[in-house]
């Protein structure tokens, strides 16, 4: 008969109670964000700092909300906050010419060390991608091609065992032609659009904005969102601005933060060896718009190191600088902090030189990818851009905060209209429901947005679907005068086959809805996704709950829906 | 008392008519896909690039005045339109500027977004920009594809659940009522030439959803039936099927339709779009799960007896004129 067991009831119980509490901070939203912003910061501060230390206003914030409750928030998506939204698509076969174009000088010297035998070399117009060379003598070709193959270095990738960078071969009877082969192309692509990624992420951190979503989209788009901003022209403008990278001369090193750097030198600190300070001379001796290329590497003794390659200028004053300073610490500055100082071990000539330290493979990747931090690899396309006002973003949650209101109340009273008491259980479930599904979006961190709202407001109506399912077919099991406790467990149980159908189909939908969707759009799958769950929940368990609990204390003879 | 929309134990007969009933759908969807095809849906910078421009003044819009401020920066073809809405301020006066994607672009360069503001603030001293969306070309072609697959990939799945959960008759029925209301829907958008934009993908699935949902609650019922009544005649079956679930049909759509009203009437203009799509969904998907799913199914004829494999399975078409 009608009857769920104890551990049951308080297990829904529970899971009610859970959601709900989830849900709350969301009521407080301004005084929640303002507590979790001040427990960061406290956090920041270090472990243990004394509360004493702590300022008076930031211990304020974090006092609003009890520290034992939740404190995580639905975020709010750009349509609703403002901000800015930008696509960019990373130019990948920009990196192609450079790299080529900073091979030639290698090749060259190469080739003309064999001069006696290659005769004159001649680079010919060719694509921007590849190199072609042209030789004096054609029967030396297999020579030349051999030597240019000595340059081929082997490339790191997971799949590309024993594949080469660049591809040599001949065309005619007296060309040379060099491209990056399809491996290097697929790793420099996948390198490319990190260091993009990397890039943008430091230049927008440095502005210090409110968690901003610096995401790779397929393999070469980067989406940004960043919200608060004025606008996408001036995200683009900070996304623009070039940091700044050098290599400088080391004087001196030193703990003390207030020392004396001398006529001619200055003081940097060291970027991840906090109290190390580091007098360097203030003119460097090449800098990072000299550099085009560096990659994560291993050296002789296979530690990780770093390879970093120069343009012809900056090549030529490497070289002449590290061959007068042999033994001599060097340092590599990036926005005036001191990223390493490698001791140089020889001459350095042609340009390209290796980074070598104490690097973990992971430190090598991240030094590599931060000495190209000073200017993007490759140019940046921008292929979609969104600027909302933050008086929008607001408009729209004052105006969806009234509807949710005005629908809620209207299918509150329907409902109850329409069932009387079973119409009651029906609303606290479809209360619960609500909650439970702010509790989830906070839970999983999802981002609520306008079409989001709508799928709630949805969610709204058809929720008490199932209830209705429930209890029309109560109501035919009451026609056939089976006794009430029976109609009731013949009305769940019957319904139940109908409403897993028809709630599946529904999800199904909103999955697909989520996979193809983006932005806006999957907040709304989200919210539809989730509300399909709860409500099936609240109909199938809470409302069952409730009816159960009030015929255990009443016991009616007949009953009305 | 209890409010009653459908009163107890109705017996309509919903396929006396149902050539009549299937004739007029016929007629809605080639008139919507004739729409379609004649004058196109109105598609947002999403689905064809280009940029908007929402703007905010205290001073009353004159398009003309906008258009004048604008024509000097020759950027093609301009859409301006004021829109209104009873959640604004009464000094709260909105426009919409629609610019064509530029030519050699994808999104629009800070220079020519910053033409536009200057050329806007020059004539109205007091405009704001509240936002601004640019789409290139290149994204909107993905976007137009990808949300087509998305709406063909949900109508897909939909028929292997509902032929692995029931028959490839309900199957079918359900997927043709789901086609009737895409068509529909986007009929009615060309027709009404409302902006056709991404949030209106979500509403067409949601609609495909919510079509399915009332489908399945009736062929959930029609199943059940076909076991208790053996010997009944289909379309008395599907005609008791439906008069069962009729209130619940009803019930449930009232109460969307409530949710989604208030959202039409309350929730701001930059969703009304997204909103009228779905209303217009419940309504039509509604009717479809009755009108056009029933009759499909009612048509195709069904297997009768489910308690044991039938050897002819699908061969058996039900006497309609019965």
């Amino acid at each position: 008969m009608l009857q769920i067991e104890g551990w049951k009831r308080v297990l829904i119980a529970l899971t009610c109670v859970m959601g709900l509490l989830l849900a709350v901070p969301n009521g407080f939203y301004t005084r929640v964000e303002q507590h979790n912003d001040a427990v960061q910061a406290i956090a920041l501060m270090g472990e243990d700092v004394p509360e004493a230390q702590i300022p008076a206003d930031l211990r304020a914030d974090r006092d609003q909300w009890p520290g034992w409750m939740p404190s995580s928030l639905v975020n709010l998506g750009l349509d609703l906050r403002g901000g800015a939204h930008l696509l960019a698509e990373v130019q990948v076969e920009d990196v192609y010419a450079s790299r080529m174009e900073a091979s030639w000088p290698e090749i060259r010297d190469l080739l003309r060390a064999e001069r006696a035998t290659i005769g004159t070399i001649r680079l010919q117009p060719s694509e921007p991608d590849e190199l072609r060379i042209r030789i004096g003598e054609p029967s030396a070709l297999q020579t030349a091609l051999t030597q240019v193959r000595t340059l081929a270095r082997p490339v790191q990738t997971l799949t590309g065992v024993g594949a080469n960078d660049i591809v040599v071969r001949a065309e005619g009877t007296d060309t040379i032609v060099v491209t990056l082969s399809e491996e290097e192309r697929l790793a420099s692509d996948q390198r490319t659009v990190q260091q993009s990624l990397e890039i943008v992420r430091r230049r927008i951190d440095e502005v210090g904005t409110r968690e901003p979503t610096i995401q790779r989209q397929g393999t070469q788009r980067i989406l940004i969102q960043v919200p608060g901003i004025g606008s996408a022209a001036e995200l683009k403008e900070i996304i623009g601005t070039t940091a700044q990278l050098t290599f400088q001369p080391v004087v001196n090193r030193t703990s003390d933060p207030d020392a004396v750097p001398g006529v001619g030198n200055e003081l940097v600190p060291s970027l991840d060896e906090p109290g190390l300070f580091y007098v360097l001379e203030t003119a460097p001796v090449v800098t990072g718009e000299d550099l085009v290329d560096a990659q994560p590497a291993f050296d002789q003794n296979g530690n990780p190191a770093v390879n970093f390659r120069f343009n012809t200028s900056g090549a030529r004053r490497f070289g002449d600088y590290t061959a007068e300073n042999i033994g001599s610490p060097f340092a590599i500055v990036l926005d005036n902090e001191v990223v390493s100082a490698p001791v140089i071990q020889s001459h350095i000539p042609g340009g390209s030189g290796i980074i070598t330290g104490n690097f973990t493979v992971e430190e090598s990747t991240n030094l590599a990818v931060l000495l190209r931090a000073g200017a993007l690899p490759a140019e940046l396309i921008f292929l979609e851009e969104r600027t909302i006002g933050p008086e929008l973003g607001q408009d729209s949650i004052d105006a969806g905060k009234v509807a949710t209101m005005v629908a809620f109340a209207a299918v509150l009273v329907f409902m109850a209209l329409s069932y009387g008491l079973f119409g009651l259980f029906a609303n606290v479930a479809l209360i619960i429901n609500i909650g439970l599904i702010f509790g989830l979006l906070s839970m999983i961190g999802a981002t609520l947005t306008l079409p989001g709202i709508a799928g709630i407001v949805l969610t709204v109506g058809m929720a008490v679907d199932a209830n209705v399912l429930i209890f029309e077919r109560i109501r035919e099991e009451l026609k056939t005068s089976k006794g009430p406790a029976r109609a009731i467990e013949l009305g769940y149980e019957k319904a139940l086959s109908a409403i897993l159908d028809a709630n599946i189909t529904t999800f199904i939908t909103a999955v697909i809805l989520f996979a193809m969707g983006s932005g806006p759009v999957r907040g709304f799958a989200i919210t539809l996704g989730l509300g399909i769950l709860t409500s099936v929940f609240t109909a199938i368990f809470v409302t069952r709950l409730l009816v159960v609990i009030w015929f255990e204390r009443r016991r009616p003879k007949t009953i009305e829906v | 008392m209890r409010l009653k929309l459908v009163k107890q134990n109705t017996s309509f007969d919903f396929f006396s008519r149902w050539k009549l009933w299937l004739g007029i759908s016929a007629l809605m969807m080639v008139v919507g896909f004739a729409s379609f095809a004649i004058q196109g849906l109105n598609f947002g910078i999403d689905f064809r690039g280009g940029t908007t421009v929402r703007t905010e003044s205290t001073q009353p819009v004159d398009i003309g005045i906008y258009r004048d401020a604008m024509a000097v920066l020759e950027l093609g073809d301009i859409s301006i339109t004021e829109v209104f809405d009873p959640t604004f301020d009464d000094d709260q006066n909105v426009a919409m500027i629609r610019i064509q994607a530029q030519e050699g672009q994808e999104a629009v360069t800070p220079e020519t977004l910053r033409a536009v503001q200057a050329a806007l603030s020059a004539a109205v001293p007091d405009i704001k920009f509240v936002s601004t969306e640019s789409v290139g070309p290149k994204v909107s072609g993905e976007l137009i594809q990808t949300a087509a697959i998305a709406v063909v990939l949900a109508i897909a799945a939909v028929l292997v659940y509902i032929w692995l959960r029931f028959e490839w008759q309900f199957a079918l029925g359900a997927v043709a009522a789901l086609v009737h209301d895409v068509i529909l829907t986007i009929g009615v958008f060309s027709e009404l030439q409302i902006k056709f934009d991404l949030a209106i993908i979500a509403a067409l699935l949601t609609i495909v959803g919510y079509s399915l949902n009332d489908t399945v609650v009736v062929f959930d019922r029609v199943r059940e039936n076909l076991r208790k009544y053996k010997k009944k005649p289909l379309n008395e079956v599907l005609n008791v099927s439906i008069n069962e679930t009729l209130s619940r049909t009803v019930m449930t759509s009232v109460t969307t339709l409530l949710a989604l009203i208030s959202l039409y009437v309350l929730g701001g203009d930059v969703i009304r779009g997204f909103v009228f799509a779905m209303i217009w969904g419940v309504i039509v998907g509604t009717y479809s799960s009755v009108f056009v799913a029933s009759t499909i199914l009612l048509w195709l004829g069904v297997k009768r007896d489910w308690s044991k494999k039938d050897p002819n399975a699908g061969g058996q078409y039900a006497n309609i004129d019965a």
